[in-house]
């Protein structure tokens, strides 16, 4: 208690100004009064009588310091003093001023935007109570190389009581077609055990959930809606619960409504969009009773492990769980599959692939702020020479060093404070227009957000920034030698060996730093380009695609298109009437899976294990199968190479027939012939396909690679239900959605019609992230090299003027100006190729840290590395160009008159 | 070669504190005189260092002052305990009583004692 009172009186009089300096002398003077006239009556004489009072007082000014120090704080005043004088500085050099603070505003503003987003995705626990419990639970088979191939119900119910988890929960996330309102729509929907939201913790904004414990057979028929679905479809009715919808022709009921802060803590975009969520036990009708244990149905699970049990710790029992059921069940888990199961924290699954680019970009951005730092630094130091007058009077008038690194300091950190507001402005200013540059896949982006901890990051930035050049003038003014100082007459530069030395090891920082940003960048440009310029093997331009979805009834009774006999009148008539319209050239349908790049595995039921003729029976390929129209091929610009295509008629009527590209072909059949052998295309299959036809590799399942197995069946056998619409011509893409919409609602109109696309679109959008932090890379580089390049260019430019005099010396002795120009380059390329050396090594460490990055070029390209160097000795020179020819230009006989 | 004047501040405070509680409010120099009289010449040559400690006290709330007039008619502040000032006074007084039983205690020990 009483020291907070003595803090606040302290604070009142600072604040009050109060001093009361006479209540000090009066009290001092009654004081002295006192104790003269006893030593008066002691018997000294008056005169000496004062003179031993004052010195049994002790030294006054000590004594009225410590008072004043006691009375108010003097930290603060000092502080508002040197603010005050701080900014008066700063207004008499307006030019320097705004320099400074435009570069840390970009730098402070960058960084904190950038950390905005990684605070968001990465440094954030997810929304739900105990984020730290909750895990995705994924199936890999190491023996055949595949991973997260989902889980069967059986493993599912022995998870459930192992003892391991509270909860466990599939999701199968689906499309589903809504029907009931004015047209007919596409809602995403994720199909989980009744216990979901308990597993996550998470309540309704309205009406309830799912009864937890509720395991009768089939689905629950009951719904919870998204906030945006209900607001959507619904016009956010308040009195929606009880309401019924058709799904897929099914009829739910709906019996909550999600918050809006509530997304689906899915591992893609497309899963964390969820509108419905519909509760089932996952066995009895419409799903398979108890299927087999090898038959992965459930493509992933959701689990809360029970509290007090680390990740760690439960995976351990998770293995031991995983061997006892290999053993008791050898003839569904064969060891060479290696079945294996992962906990990955839910939190990794879902921001997991971007943990990478986004340190990456922290980092980049990070030295950005460096740069721009040692900049500021260099700036600084040219004037602390200027300065060093002023600083030398403070010294020998009595300022200590620690009042005048409290000074300094304090006028850099205003810098940096000024800038980092600004920077931070302009970042609330511009927040609009950069969220749009985000990629929209971008995991948590909605969770991005202006929070305290963001703005003290900022301010955390700016202090640290303003620290670290505010360091440079202080170490200089430390160095300072007062005598020499006072003794020069005029106020030219003062600049000592060891400041130009710091100077240009400054520069030397910053052309290292540079170098490291440019090389990252230019490594990432590389992977692009050639990314944007792989041979894909198919034609992208000019095609459209549009999707449809025919429902799936969970009474099978009442399913309109069972199979492929029911569903192929709809195609052809499909395909008939869209050949129709204006600019159609060519049509074909194919499923999801032949929809090239950006489709997720998990759409629909992961690749099933194959058996392959000729191969090893307890070896289960997965192959990704894609069903097509005969048309596809050609209409995609894909090359045959042996065989035959599909025809019109390859129907459920004839033999089962299959397309296979080079890739499986060689894969699975090496020096053999493809063409003629069989497959089943699921273990489960009883009928054998053919193989007639074998196509060239196309790009189609990513830009990567390019030998990934595919296998082609002929739509019009295996009928497929989740469809993409190909179009190739020239139509008119802003009318062609509309038109097809129109054709295939006139042939079924419950059908939803979405999605349109061109491929060239899609192609471009599975770059969105990879171009995101290319350009961001790039700008930084940019920024980093202008930073450089300004730095040097002031070194230079102070060396030549601190030089006149000698290069006038050397002009009037007869040296050509060309002497003069290669004097003046010579010391800046000495200086950007130091920087450059100590840069690659830099440049090679970073480059090898972000391989996983990279496509198509090694981490260590020389090309890369000579290119930038070259690029950056380049700037170096062009920067060292204009003071080399204002050195050029002196005039022998002012300068020697100079100083 | 200590100098003898330099007396701890907290303990210059609690000398403070119970020269008011002896003589009622008093003036600076009436403290001092105060302190020198029973410490002998503690504050003989730094009589000055009380009124920070003074003012400490004063911004801390154990004491008060005021001006009034001294013995020979002059302006001078007088300061006086106040009932915080009391209670700390108690306090600190115990403390010290205590601390001081037991270095003394543990300076009595004779070396054969401890066997």
């Amino acid at each position: 208690m009483r020291p907070l009172r003595r803090f606040f009186a302290r604070l009142l009089n600072t604040a009050a100004r109060q001093t009361d300096e006479e209540r000090m002398r009066d009290e001092i003077e009654e004081h002295l009064a006192l104790q003269t006239a006893e030593n008066i009556r002691l018997g000294m004489s008056p005169t000496e009588a004062r003179r031993q009072a004052v010195l049994k007082f002790g030294a006054v000014e000590a004594i009225k310091e410590e008072y004043r120090s006691e009375r108010r704080m003097l930290f603060i005043e000092n502080l508002v003093q040197d603010v005050r004088y701080g900014l008066r500085t700063l207004r008499k050099s307006p030019g320097f001023t705004l320099i400074a603070i435009l570069t840390i505003a970009l730098g402070i503003g960058a960084t904190t935007a950038i950390f905005s987003v990684v605070d968001a995705t990465l440094l954030h626990p997810l929304p739900f109570p105990e984020p730290e419990q909750l895990v995705r639970i994924q199936d890999d088979l190491a023996g055949l190389d595949a991973r997260d191939v989902g889980m069967s119900e059986p493993e599912w119910q022995d998870f459930q009581h192992s003892g391991i988890f509270d909860y466990v929960s599939p999701a199968w996330y689906d499309d589903n077609n809504l029907t009931g309102s004015s047209l007919p729509v596409r809602v995403s929907l994720v199909s989980v055990a009744p216990n979901y939201f308990t597993l996550l913790g998470v309540k309704p904004e309205l009406g309830r959930t799912f009864p937890p414990s509720d395991h009768s057979p089939g689905f629950t028929e009951e719904a919870v809606i998204s906030d945006g679905l209900w607001k959507r479809i619904f016009g956010a009715d308040p009195n929606i619960l009880g309401k019924r919808f058709r799904l897929d022709t099914d009829l739910y009921q709906i019996v909550g409504v999600m918050p809006a802060g509530f997304h689906d803590p899915g591992p893609t975009s497309r899963e964390r969009n969820i509108e419905v969520w519909a509760a089932t036990s996952f066995y009895g009708a419409p799903l398979v009773d108890h299927p087999p244990r090898s038959g992965r149905n459930l493509p992933t699970a959701l689990a809360r492990i029970k509290s007090g049990l680390t990740i760690g710790a439960a995976q351990n029992r998770v293995d031991a769980l995983v061997a006892s059921l290999q053993k008791q069940f050898p003839g569904d888990y064969p060891t060479e599959a290696g079945w294996r199961i992962r906990l990955v924290p839910l939190k990794e699954s879902v921001v997991g692939n971007v943990r990478q680019s986004l340190i990456l970009l922290l980092a980049a951005v990070g030295l950005v702020l460096l740069i721009g730092c040692v900049n500021i630094a260099n700036l600084l130091l040219a004037r602390a020479s200027a300065r060093g007058r002023e600083m030398a009077i403070r010294q020998s008038l009595g300022a200590g060093q620690a009042r005048l690194t409290q000074q300094l300091l304090t006028e850099s950190l205003l810098l940096s404070l000024l800038g980092g507001a600004a920077g931070l402005a302009a970042l609330f200013a511009m927040k609009d227009f950069l969220l749009r540059l985000v990629p929209e896949n971008l995991p948590r982006l909605n969770e991005i957000s202006i929070s305290w901890g963001l703005l003290g990051f900022a301010l955390g930035a700016s202090l640290l920034a303003g620290t670290i050049f505010g360091l440079a003038p202080v170490l200089h003014a430390r160095r300072l030698d007062l005598v020499h100082m006072l003794k020069q007459e005029t106020r030219g530069s003062t600049s000592s060996r060891q400041q130009a030395r710091t100077r240009r090891v400054l520069v030397i920082t910053e052309f290292a730093l540079s170098l490291v940003l440019m090389i990252a960048a230019c490594l990432l440009l590389r992977s692009f380009w050639d990314l944007l310029n792989v041979r894909l093997g198919f034609k992208p331009e000019s095609v459209m695609t549009i999707k449809t979805r025919m429902p799936y009834p969970n009474d099978p009774k009442v399913d309109t298109y069972p199979t492929a006999s029911q569903q192929s009148p709809f195609f052809r008539e499909v395909l008939h009437r869209c050949k129709a319209l204006r600019g159609v050239e060519e049509t074909a349908f194919g499923d999801l899976g032949a929809l090239p790049l950006g489709h997720d595995r998990n759409n629909q039921t992961p690749p099933v294990p194959m058996v392959l003729e000729g191969r090893p029976s307890n070896e289960a390929p997965l192959v990704d199968e894609s069903i097509v129209s005969p048309g596809y091929f050609h209409l995609m610009g894909m090359t045959l190479l042996r065989g035959r295509l599909f025809n019109d008629s390859d129907t459920d009527k004839t033999d089962l027939v299959a397309v296979i590209n080079e890739a499986m072909a060689q894969t699975y059949w090496p020096n053999q012939n493809a063409l003629g052998k069989q497959v089943k295309l699921s273990r489960r299959a009883t009928a054998w396909t053919t193989i007639v036809g074998i196509v060239a590799n196309a790009r189609t399942e990513s830009l990567e690679n390019a030998r990934v197995p595919q296998i082609y069946s002929s739509l019009y056998q295996r009928g497929a239900k989740h469809l993409a619409i190909f179009l190739r011509g020239h139509v008119d893409t802003a009318t062609i959605p509309e038109e097809v919409r129109a054709v295939v609602q006139s042939i079924d109109p419950t059908l939803p019609v979405f999605g349109a696309q061109t491929l060239t679109e899609t192609v471009s959008a599975s770059l969105a992230q990879r171009r995101f932090s290319m350009q961001i890379v790039a700008l930084f580089a940019l920024t980093a090299l202008l930073l450089a390049a300004l730095g040097i260019y002031g070194v230079i430019s102070y060396i030549v003027s601190e030089r006149t005099h000698e290069i006038g010396i050397r002009l009037a002795l007869g040296a050509q100006n060309t002497n003069i120009m290669q004097l003046v380059l010579r010391q800046g390329l000495g200086l950007a190729i130091a920087g450059a050396g100590v840069g690659l090594i830099g440049a090679l460490i970073v480059s090898h840290l972000m391989t996983g990055l990279l496509y198509g070029v090694a981490p260590t390209d020389p090309v890369t590395f000579a290119g930038v160097a070259v690029l950056l000795l380049g700037v170096a020179m062009l920067a060292c160009y204009i003071p080399a020819r204002r050195a050029m230009r002196i005039d022998p006989l002012l300068a020697l008159r100079y100083e | 070669m200590k100098p003898k004047a330099e007396v701890q501040q907290g303990t210059l405070a609690l000398m403070v504190l119970k020269t008011l509680d002896v003589l009622g409010p008093v003036h600076g120099y009436g403290i001092a005189r105060r302190i020198e009289q029973i410490s002998g010449d503690l504050l003989a040559v730094n009589q000055g260092t009380l009124y920070p400690v003074l003012l400490k006290l004063e911004q801390e709330g154990a004491i008060a002052s005021e001006w009034g007039t001294s013995e020979n008619n002059r302006r001078a502040r007088f300061y006086r305990l106040t009932r915080a000032g009391r209670k700390q006074l108690r306090t600190e007084t115990q403390d010290w009583e205590q601390t001081s039983a037991i270095v003394a205690r543990f300076f009595a020990v004779k070396a054969e004692e401890l066997l």
